[in-house]
């Protein structure tokens, strides 16, 4: 198939659909409308249903029935969405149902603006809503991949009973770039006999309780464990990471989605001068990349580590603690959706190598 | 020796943890039945709520979920939308469908969800432990109202049938209660046109059911009944308020 021009937002959704998404549930906000309102016209036309919720509670609690009742099911916000969402989050993640939610983040704390921005990486990443849970992160840098995402997020998301989260930002929902978009008209679905399809007592099919509720003590454990079982296995096999001209670096920056973009300007620029500099970008943030960033940061030609965030340090943590002392962690960033540049970058990094 | 009475198929052999003279297990045997009555139960699931029917996917032996407060319309949507030719019920007490899920409700019955809500008026919060509920009575006491409910300070009970039945999407709406033999035989004609609604795919349907609570109440079950009938009936009148 031949490359197409396309605004994030579309190009996602129509990625969704190609991954076998038929239900849509959402609610209007800047910047991600675009999603909707595609979604409205594309999701009839292939037998599927488009609904404009009333609240983002609603929508996403919407996608908890479509979810548990075994459809492939998407919701998709921007940052004060997502915050309302996430009672319903930590419920699907209890109840174990597989959910795609969609956060083109923006500015905040509280209303904060419609640019693109990075803060809501604590909130997915380190769990969002209350409770003992995870959900699968995945942080695209282009159009392209997050249209090569949409299949596997559908597909982590019913192989391990888990909402999984792509978190882009405003650019990646509003700019257009040329992508391939794989068409699907028949995708596979996985067998789901825990999904509530009808129950006959007298069939093999067990009855579905689709549940969150464990009052006893000892019944809710055995959930929490059940489901941390299933996240070893995701910090195991799920784990994505891009490591860019690491090798025999003197300073390795950390960033992921658009910002690594500008990173990966600077460590090019930075390289043709011979100065050696390269770039580890996580694309999984939950599983984080421990290894591959500590594995990067240890070789002995590294002097320096440098994360670039377009946020007040949030994906600094993960740094650090997968660091782990072994090399010193300088930041730079900025909140209120001031995007780094590819000269400030390079200024910084030849203060690190001076220092 | 012949039996006369048994349970209902579609009730789990699990006993009701509910109190003394709580009005849950009448209306569960009763939506059960009518699930059996009308051969529906291969294509039936319910949404529990948050309160003290949050146990019921314990005791409804057809596909349930289990919905956080107030979100029970919501998830039925995404049930009913992926299974259309499926019946879905939202059970829902007045916290959960009456304060925090007014949206969810008012917007299922505005798109005309062809779904049916049995919604438990007991005038209480039952399972936090007798707080004010939207639907406490002028003058009533609970742990959050202790010197009875004021209309200057929170104003006066919400009356959900009256007004969901304005809207164009509600195919049916009645007020029944479960005080009497006569009335909980009412009540059960209710709750079999109201599942009739959603197979005729009319649009939404919903009883409210006036129940007693003793124990929130701080009476016996007798008392709770006589003041079910001599307080609650007379604000919220019985009677069918919408049917197309």
């Amino acid at each position: 198939m031949a490359l197409k021009l396309m605004k994030g937002c579309e190009a996602i959704s129509e990625a969704a659909i190609q991954a076998g998404c038929r239900y849509f549930f959402g609610y209007p906000i800047t910047p991600q409308n675009d999603v909707p309102e595609y979604m409205s016209r594309r999701l009839p036309e292939v037998g599927g249903c488009f609904l404009q919720a009333e609240s983002e509670l609603a929508a996403i609690n919407m996608v908890y029935g479509a979810g548990g009742a075994g459809a492939r099911a998407m919701t998709s916000s921007s940052s004060p969405g997502i915050s309302l969402k996430q009672e319903g989050i930590s419920t699907i993640a209890a109840a174990e149902i597989p959910a795609v939610i969609v956060n083109m983040m923006r500015g905040g704390p509280g209303l904060g603006n419609i640019q693109a921005s990075q803060g809501d990486y604590f909130q997915a990443v380190k769990g969002g809503g209350h409770g003992d849970y995870h959900a699968v992160v995945y942080a695209p840098s282009s159009i392209q991949e997050t249209c090569d995402m949409m299949q596997r997020a559908f597909d982590t998301a019913d192989t391990y009973r888990t909402p999984v989260i792509i978190l882009a930002d405003g650019l990646i929902g509003q700019m257009m770039e040329p992508v391939e978009l794989k068409e699907n008209p028949n995708p596979t679905m996985p067998d789901k006999p825990w999904a509530a399809t009808g129950y006959d007592p007298k069939g093999t099919k067990p009855r579905a309780v689709l549940n969150s509720l464990y009052i006893e003590t000892e019944d809710l454990n055995t959930l929490i464990d059940r489901l941390h079982a299933r996240y070893e296995v995701i910090k195991q096999k799920e784990v994505l990471v891009e490591c860019y001209n690491t090798e025999g670096a003197e300073i390795v920056l950390c960033a992921y989605g658009t910002v690594a973009r500008v990173c990966k300007a600077a460590v090019n620029e930075l390289n043709e001068k011979g100065i050696k500099v390269g770039l580890v970008r996580p694309i999984t943030l939950w599983p984080f990349p421990t290894e591959a960033v500590h594995d990067a940061v240890a070789q002995d030609s590294v002097k320096g580590v440098l994360t670039v965030e377009m946020s007040d340090g949030q994906l600094l943590e993960d740094i650090r603690l997968a660091v782990n002392g072994v090399k010193p962690v300088e930041f730079m960033g900025k909140a209120g959706s001031i995007m780094p540049t590819t000269e400030g970058i390079i200024e910084r990094i030849m203060k690190m190598r001076e220092a | 020796m012949a039996v006369i009475f048994d349970r209902t198929p579609v009730l789990t052999d699990v006993p009701f943890h509910y109190c003394p003279g709580c009005g849950h297990g009448i209306v569960h045997r009763m939506v059960a039945e009518v699930i059996d009555e009308l051969g529906i139960r291969n294509k039936t699931a319910g949404v529990a709520p948050v309160g003290c029917a949050v146990f019921m996917y314990n005791y409804m032996d057809v596909d349930m979920y289990e919905a956080a407060h107030g979100r029970a319309p919501a998830v039925a949507t995404g049930y009913k939308r992926v299974h259309p030719d499926h019946f879905i019920f939202t059970y829902q007490g007045d916290g959960d469908l009456a304060s925090i899920g007014t949206a969810e409700i008012v917007h299922a019955a505005h798109r005309g969800e062809k779904i049916t809500t049995i919604f438990i008026n007991n005038a209480i919060y039952g399972m936090t432990g007798g707080q004010m509920a939207p639907t406490s009575l002028v003058g009533q006491k609970t742990t959050t109202s202790p010197y009875g409910r004021s209309k200057e300070h929170c104003g006066e009970p919400i009356r959900m049938a009256e007004m969901l039945s304005t809207i164009n999407g509600s195919a049916y709406i009645a007020r029944c209660a479960v005080n009497n033999t006569a009335n909980i035989t009412r009540c059960k004609a209710a709750i079999k046109k109201a599942f009739q609604t959603q197979i005729d795919r009319k649009g939404f349907s919903m009883v409210e059911i006036l129940s007693p609570c003793p124990t929130n109440w701080g009476k016996s079950p007798v008392e709770a009944m006589q003041w079910l009938e001599e307080n609650m009936i007379p604000y919220y009148p019985l009677g069918t308020f919408k049917e197309v």
